[in-house]
């Protein structure tokens, strides 16, 4: 415990940097993410814009690099992100790399959530002449925004996550906290500690994203 | 020229995978729909009415063939020009596919922003379409909150929204109970009495086009098979899905189970007489057999009411003297169509 209380100044420096790594990926990958969304769910076939090349490509391109697990993947951009943000270590390589990976999550469940929109909502809004951009904007996000609010609280959640790996290059935050002062040290406490802040940042965003999600869908 | 006019229009959907043939949806369908007339398409799911209804407002567009709207080919229109065509082309769905994220009012509103309707407009103009469709009270209710008659009517409030000279329904009444149909089948009849729409309906209910079609076209696979005046449609049908339709609201005519049944009990001549528009020539033919001395008894009929107008049909067993009834039938044709059955 009285390393845990000695340890304190680091931790809230710690928690400090994961607010920022999770929150610059999640503003990042999020527009990234909700622009890729939309333009596979608008190039699919039989969509407003439908485009069998472009949908091809992006689809390819997201199937490539989603799967790769995180921890190779951190690695893998360090080259790029040594030419966007000027570094390939710590805390901003990181949130550039969380922020890369995100996009290609958070187009998957972009795409998903707009193809539960009805096609006779679609089709109804073309009916009185809207063309496809207007559809876009003022149908088809507003029409998908409760399960859009949702999916994207899931995949904060699972930046989260991934933002545990940032001493491999580098990084800080509560994760890598958990790891360098709490398992090598052998402070279980320290590690329970940073593990308990988690989850309850976690269960924060939890809540408020199922409440926006209620009051937007009137649940 | 008529308002509506299709002209040998194909519509080929693309084979799902390779190997399978290309299905045709529409196969050489010519049509003209006339200003101020409610046009009825009845047919089965699969008979392509859904896919010929969205050639008007070219959400569909055809293989081959031109579909011409006031004088518009819009099947020659780029994506980009319909816009212009759409906001004169009001459309109401089955599953009423109002926009869930939006109030009534939202969803009424959505076409005249859509259009440009200045926005200070907007507010006198929803108002009319609420009072209209009897919605007053709902205007700011969330969509799923209504009931499937009350959406129906917020559908047809959004689709008349710009003011449009024509009104597509497509199966408009499918998905409400008989009573809610009558409902909304009459607001349908409002909007082309009061406001001069043109409807085209949807539907494979021969109830509905009874009630508000003033001419009819049935399809089957993807052909009109026959057209015409509703009323001599329904009382005289000559192709065999027309007949299988009409069968379905007209029961005066025995079907193949009830003439076994009579044949039974009825040994001799058994004969259906139809009768369109003329409550005289009933008596004509009774007097007729009165006067020749042939028995006659009714065992099967019923007198139908179409478009204010009346038909019937009249199934007789006649008993006499074999010479005697064809004397009597020969001088019937004149008054009545004279059907003898076997």
């Amino acid at each position: 415990m009285d390393r845990l209380i000695e340890l304190l100044p680091k931790f809230w420096v710690a928690t400090g940097e994961t607010l920022y790594i999770v929150g610059i990926a999640m503003l990042f990958g999020g527009i990234a993410g909700l622009l890729l969304g939309l333009g596979l769910y608008v190039t699919r076939k039989g969509s407003v814009l439908d485009n069998r090349w472009v949908f091809g490509t992006l689809n390819f391109i997201v199937n490539v690099f989603r799967p790769i697990p995180f921890i190779i993947f951190i690695a893998a951009v360090q080259p790029l992100a040594r030419i966007v943000v000027g570094t390939g270590i710590g805390n901003t390589a990181l949130a550039f790399g969380l922020a890369l990976a995100a996009t290609f999550a958070i187009s998957r469940i972009v795409e998903q959530n707009l193809l539960t929109v009805q096609p006779g909502v679609i089709e109804a809004a073309r009916s009185v002449g809207a063309g496809p951009v207007r559809i876009i904007f003022t149908i088809l996000l507003p029409e998908a925004l409760g399960p859009l609010i949702l999916g994207y609280t899931f995949i904060f959640v699972a930046v989260t996550d991934m933002s545990a790996v940032a001493g491999l290059i580098g990084g800080g935050g509560l994760g890598n906290f958990a790891i360098q002062y709490g398992y090598r040290l052998f402070n279980p406490e320290v590690t329970w500690a940073a593990v308990i802040l988690i989850i309850v940042l976690i269960q924060l965003v939890q809540l408020v994203g199922n409440k926006l999600a209620r009051v937007v869908l009137r649940r | 020229m008529a308002l509506i006019e299709i002209s040998d229009v194909t519509k080929v959907y693309p084979p799902r995978s390779k190997g399978e043939t290309p299905a045709a949806a529409l196969d050489g369908v010519s049509l003209e729909i006339e200003q101020g007339e409610v046009f009825g398409i009845i047919g089965y799911s699969g008979a392509g009415k859904s896919t010929l209804v969205r050639l008007i407002n070219a959400l569909e567009k055809p293989t081959s063939g031109s579909v011409t709207v006031n004088g518009v080919e819009v099947s020659a229109l780029r994506e980009s020009k319909l816009r212009e065509v759409r906001l004169g082309i009001g459309m109401v769905f089955q599953q009423f596919n109002l926009f869930t994220s939006r109030t009534v009012w939202g969803n009424i509103e959505y076409p005249l922003t859509v259009a440009g309707v200045p926005k200070e407009q907007h507010q006198a103009r929803i108002s009319e379409l609420l009072h209209f469709v009897g919605l007053v009270d709902q205007a700011h209710a969330r969509t799923d909150q209504l009931s499937g008659g009350q959406k129906q009517r917020v559908g047809i409030a959004r689709a008349l929204a710009t003011s449009p000279a024509i009104l597509l329904a497509d199966e408009a009444t499918s998905a409400l109970d008989p009573e809610t149909t009558r409902e909304v089948l009459a607001l349908l009849k409002r909007v082309n009495e009061e406001f001069g729409v043109t409807i085209v309906v949807i539907t494979h209910e021969m109830e509905v086009i009874r009630s508000i079609a003033h001419r009819v076209a049935v399809m089957e696979n993807g052909r009109v098979v026959e057209s015409g005046d509703v009323f001599d449609v329904f009382s005289a049908p000559r192709a065999e899905a027309t007949k299988r339709f009409v069968s379905t609201i007209v029961t005066s005519v025995p079907d193949a189970d009830a003439l076994g049944a009579l044949r039974a009990r009825h040994p001799g001549r058994i004969v259906t007489f139809s009768f369109a528009d003329g409550n005289t020539s009933q008596s004509a033919v009774f007097l007729t057999l009165g006067d020749a001395k042939v028995g006659f008894e009714l065992v099967y009929g019923g007198i139908n009411e179409v478009q204010a107008r009346t038909f019937g049909h009249l199934t007789l067993a006649l008993t006499g003297d074999d010479a005697a009834i064809d004397a009597a039938l020969e001088s019937i044709r004149a008054v009545a169509t004279v059907t003898e059955v076997h």
